[in-house]
């Protein structure tokens, strides 16, 4: 029998009865018509579909629908503050942090649950917090500099 | 120098806030409503066999199944330069994972199990696994009706043979020239297979519906070709040009992956067994590995002949591609990097076998760099070589030999203007190549590697780019154009051209992505040809439009014609200083007279660009009479690495490219494309490495298994460098350079590795294995 869930979806209360085996990026995307997190390999290797569950960056094709029950998942659309870009998208917009765009979302997300555990992060430890992510396209460093500009902004 | 205002600026590109927010659309993020169907493929388990038969009655019986087609269902063949290539496999199969039969059911996972259940029985025949076996006498025929496979005039396939072409390049006399030199020596080099790994998988929506129109909607690189060669394959049914449509929203990373046509043939050909219904089938990743296109693998033998001062006398090579299954487009592969494969050189005598080699492994096909990448390996290692033992400096060898404009190409043609002598310059102060490092650390060794490179668009001569462009009541504007945005920031560089000539802000131009029912035609966005040819077509469009508002002032409004610009979204005359008329005012609404009458109406502007002098005949025994290649885009690099010799790890702490681009457009979006492009050209020579088993199976079909490069690999520092020395046919002068950034990656390392430890390194990846090996005394 397929349960039924509850739980905040970018600061919204959603209601939803998953299939036993959908996984949460199934139903991010197909049941629910949310469609940052992106599909690059569907077995934790590439990282395009991160979001937050409880603000912890997870890979959601590694997670069971069901496993977010009374818990508060983010998307990017959620990351936007009244659906204002964020100082970090405005940072990865004047960098060309972004290609095809295919990994940004699961980028943001990875970059945004960095700089909430640590808010003035090192090269270093921005490219470990990245490592979980494929970009095909960039070469990771537009995406260090875009942290770094809005890391150092901050302080 | 002409004083831009968006040429040459750093604009921010008008697709970011789509990309940066998760709105830009990707394929897999359409929506076709409760209606929508999923395919799953029934794949050959193997290399090489004959089908008896296909059981699919199990299969049928899985709830939520609607069909189940095979190759019976669609005995049609396609290609783009060689029609070689089947919907579904017909009486043989050919790779491992080649498409042998269909499930279309109402749910994914329903699809997929069915899909397990078909039963194909296969009588194997014996496999071809890599060019020596495939080149054999008698050995077994993968195409035996080669001989009847319809191809561009510029093929030279060899019924009876595994060779599906053969190129052949012979300028002056080799043996004269190899009879001159002081020096003549011969080295074989080895690249294997890679895959692109754009993170976005390879995916299509087919609709059939009940009028007969075929809509597809596709990732892809190629919307025209893609709907030129679902027309041709699917003609038999009845279609044709007019009732096909291909729709493609953003692309997650190409790399010449998504060109041509490949999975994208199953979406079109199911899509028509169940009319009405749309139907959607998405490539996994594993899929993604070994059914689309890999880049082929090639064996080199390169044989030079210098003389005592470094002069070049002569230069041979043998390129043995292996080209896979089906060579429908990596056929043109090995033609291109035939063409050009004395590298950015002047070298009187040449002779080029450049041979494609059908083998039981998936299809090879469109690369980044599209071939160049491979032979430049070992061209680029043997010139070090060829330096080394004749004690000249390896720089110094380049610069000598290195090619100038009004040279005469391989070919017979003339080398374009380029500024390969000053990259050379430039890559080697940047380096201090004049400076021997030396690491502190005993287990450490520091060398320094250089080489050269150059690429020219693969295009059939007539390959032409079509822009309309429109403006909107606010002054806005729309330009309309098939080239594909995959990321290289195509669109912002269209927006900056049209905006330098009409004066409107690139923040205004919107780009959106094609529709072959509502865009002009573009050939592909391959060959690093955009920016140059469809950029052309965008110029030649906002001139156009300008023209006719130039034209509609001088009729309305009376004004002197020669008087006239544009400024700041307005049109002002020299004549009258105070004068000014915005275009918004008039540029969809027209010109009021005084008698109430309007004259103009909407500027829409038209602009084609198709390079005229181009032409692919020559001579098929020596190549000779064409002028296949529109022109080179050249450039030097280097590199400076650390090795650690306990664990073989190669560290790159400074990489320098410089590129002649004609004309930097957008630097920024220049620097993406070396930081990016370098990136993946270093993960070819460092790990990346496609591995088969003695059965044809890919062995590592997925990320963790096939490692391409995190955010830890980086360089320490990559530094771009651009030479602005104007393409006379380029739009401001500019040329492009998307591909060329990963080219030069392998042999710069092979050549840092040789002067850090004196050991040559023949065979690609330069893992870290092979390090310690060639440490502990085994040459490669
Ligand atoms: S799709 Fe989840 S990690 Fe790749
Ligand atoms: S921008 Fe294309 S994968 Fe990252």
């Amino acid at each position: 029998m397929n349960q039924r869930i509850e739980f905040v979806l970018n600061s919204e209360k959603r209601s939803v009865e998953p299939r036993a085996n959908q996984t949460l990026l199934e139903m991010l995307r197909d049941t629910l018509g949310v469609k940052s997190p992106k599909c690059g390999c569907d077995r934790g290797d590439c990282g395009s579909c991160t979001v937050m569950i409880d603000g912890r960056a997870v890979r959601s094709c590694l997670v069971l629908a069901v496993e977010v029950d009374g818990h508060e998942v983010k998307t990017l659309e959620g990351l936007m503050p009244g659906g204002k870009f964020s100082a970090l998208q405005k940072s990865f917009l004047a960098h060309n942090s972004f290609q095809c765009g295919f990994c940004t979302p699961g980028v943001i997300v990875a970059v945004s649950e960095l700089l909430e555990k640590n808010p003035h992060p090192d090269r270093n430890e921005i490219k470990e917090a990245l490592s979980g992510n494929l970009c095909r396209c960039t070469g990771y460093t537009p995406i260090i500099e875009a942290v770094v500009a809005h890391a150092g902004r901050e302080e | 120098m002409a004083d831009y205002k968006f040429i040459g600026q750093p604009v921010l590109r008008v697709d970011g806030e789509a990309k940066i927010s998760g709105a830009a659309q990707f394929v897999d993020d359409l929506e076709f409503g409760p209606n929508l169907l999923y395919a799953a493929i029934v794949e050959s388990t193997r290399a090489h066999a004959r089908i008896d038969g296909i059981d699919t009655a199990k299969a049928a019986a899985v709830p939520g199944v609607v069909k189940i087609v095979s190759g019976r269902d669609f005995p049609f063949k396609f290609g783009l330069y060689m029609h070689d290539r089947f919907v579904f496999a017909q009486d043989r199969v050919r790779f491992v994972g080649e498409q042998v039969a269909a499930v279309i059911a109402r749910e994914p996972a329903a699809a997929l199990r069915a899909a397990g259940l078909v039963k194909v029985r296969y009588s194997d025949l014996p496999l071809v696994l890599n060019t020596e076996d495939a080149l054999r006498s008698g050995a077994p025929l993968i195409h035996p009706g080669l001989g009847e496979y319809e191809h561009v005039p510029w093929f030279f396939p060899r019924a009876g043979t595994n060779i599906a072409h053969f190129r052949k390049i012979r300028k002056g006399d080799v043996d004269k020239g190899f009879a001159e030199a002081d020096l003549v020596f011969a080295e074989t080099y080895t690249v294997p297979r890679y895959a692109h790994c754009a993170i976005e998988p390879h995916g299509a929506i087919g609709l059939f519906d009940h009028a007969g129109r075929l809509t597809v909607w596709t990732a892809s690189q190629s919307p025209f070709t893609q709907r030129h060669l679902f027309s041709e394959a699917l003609a038999p049914l009845g279609l044709s040009h007019h009732n096909v449509r291909v729709i493609t929203p953003f692309v997650g990373g190409g790399f010449g992956g998504k060109a041509g046509v490949s999975m994208e043939i199953l979406a079109a050909a199911l899509a028509t067994s169940v009319k009405g219904c749309p139907v959607k089938i998405l490539w996994s990743r594993a899929q993604e590995f070994y059914n689309t296109y890999q880049r082929q693998g090639v064996k080199a033998t390169v044989k030079l002949g210098v003389k005592k001062d470094g002069t070049i006398t002569a230069l041979e090579e043998t390129l043995h591609w292996d080209a896979g299954a089906y060579v429908e487009y990596g056929a043109n592969v090995v033609n291109a990097a035939g063409l050009s494969a004395t590298g950015p050189y002047r070298i009187a005598n040449v002779k080029i076998d450049s041979v494609c080699v059908y083998t039981n492994l998936p299809p090879g096909g469109p690369y980044r760099g599209f071939g160049y990448s491979e032979f430049i390996f070992g061209l680029e290692s043997h010139m070090n070589e060829a330096a080394k033992k004749l004690g000249i400096d390896a720089v110094a060898f380049r610069r000598k030999n290195a090619i100038r404009p009004g040279d005469t190409l391989a070919y017979g043609a003339a080398m374009n203007p380029s500024g390969l002598v000053e990259c050379i310059d430039r890559v080697a102060a940047e380096i201090e190549w004049d400076k021997k490092s030396k690491s502190v650390d005993p287990d450490k060794a520091i060398g320094k590697g250089f080489a050269l490179f150059w690429k020219a668009p693969a295009m059939p001569p007539n390959a032409a780019s079509t822009v309309f462009l429109k403006f909107n009541e606010d002054g806005s504007l729309n330009i309309l154009a098939s080239a594909m945005e995959i990321g290289q920031g195509y669109q912002t560089v269209m927006a900056q051209i049209a905006a330098e000539i009409l004066t409107v802000p690139p923040a205004k131009i919107r780009v959106e992505t094609p529709d072959t029912d509502r865009n002009p035609y573009e050939w592909q966005t391959v060959a690093s040809h955009i920016t140059w040819g469809c950029g052309k077509a965008v110029e030649r469009a906002a001139i156009d439009a300008r023209e006719q508002i130039f034209d509609l002032i001088v009729r309305a409004l009376g004004k002197e014609r020669e008087a006239l610009y544009l400024e700041a979204e307005q049109v002002k005359s020299r004549r009258e200083p105070g004068w000014a008329l915005p275009l918004k005012d008039f540029v969809i609404a027209g010109i009021v007279q005084p008698d109430g009458t309007y004259r103009g109406g909407p500027i829409v502007g038209r602009g084609m660009f198709m390079p005229e002098f181009a032409s692919a005949s020559s001579d098929p025994e020596t190549g000779q009479g064409g002028h296949p290649n529109v022109h080179y885009t050249v450039g030097a690099s280097g590199a400076i690495i650390e090795i650690d010799k306990q664990t073989g790890k190669i560290k790159v702490l400074k990489a320098v490219l410089a590129v002649d681009v004609g004309k930097a457009l957008n630097p920024d979006l220049l620097k993406g494309q070396v930081t990016g492009g370098f990136l993946q050209g270093l993960a070819t020579v460092l790990y990346e490495d496609m591995r088969f088993d003695d059965k044809g199976r890919l062995l590592n079909a997925n990320f963790s298994d096939y490692k391409i490069p995190t955010a830890m690999d980086i360089p320490q520092e990559v530094v771009p460098i651009f030479i602005e020395t104007p393409q006379p046919d380029g739009p401001f002068g500019a040329r492009g350079m998307g591909e060329h950034t990963m080219i030069p990656a392998a042999p710069i390392i092979a050549n840092a590795v040789e002067d850090a430890l004196g050991v040559r390194i023949t065979s690609m990846p330069i893992s870290a294995e092979k390090i310690i090996e060639a440490l502990s005394g085994n040459r490669q």
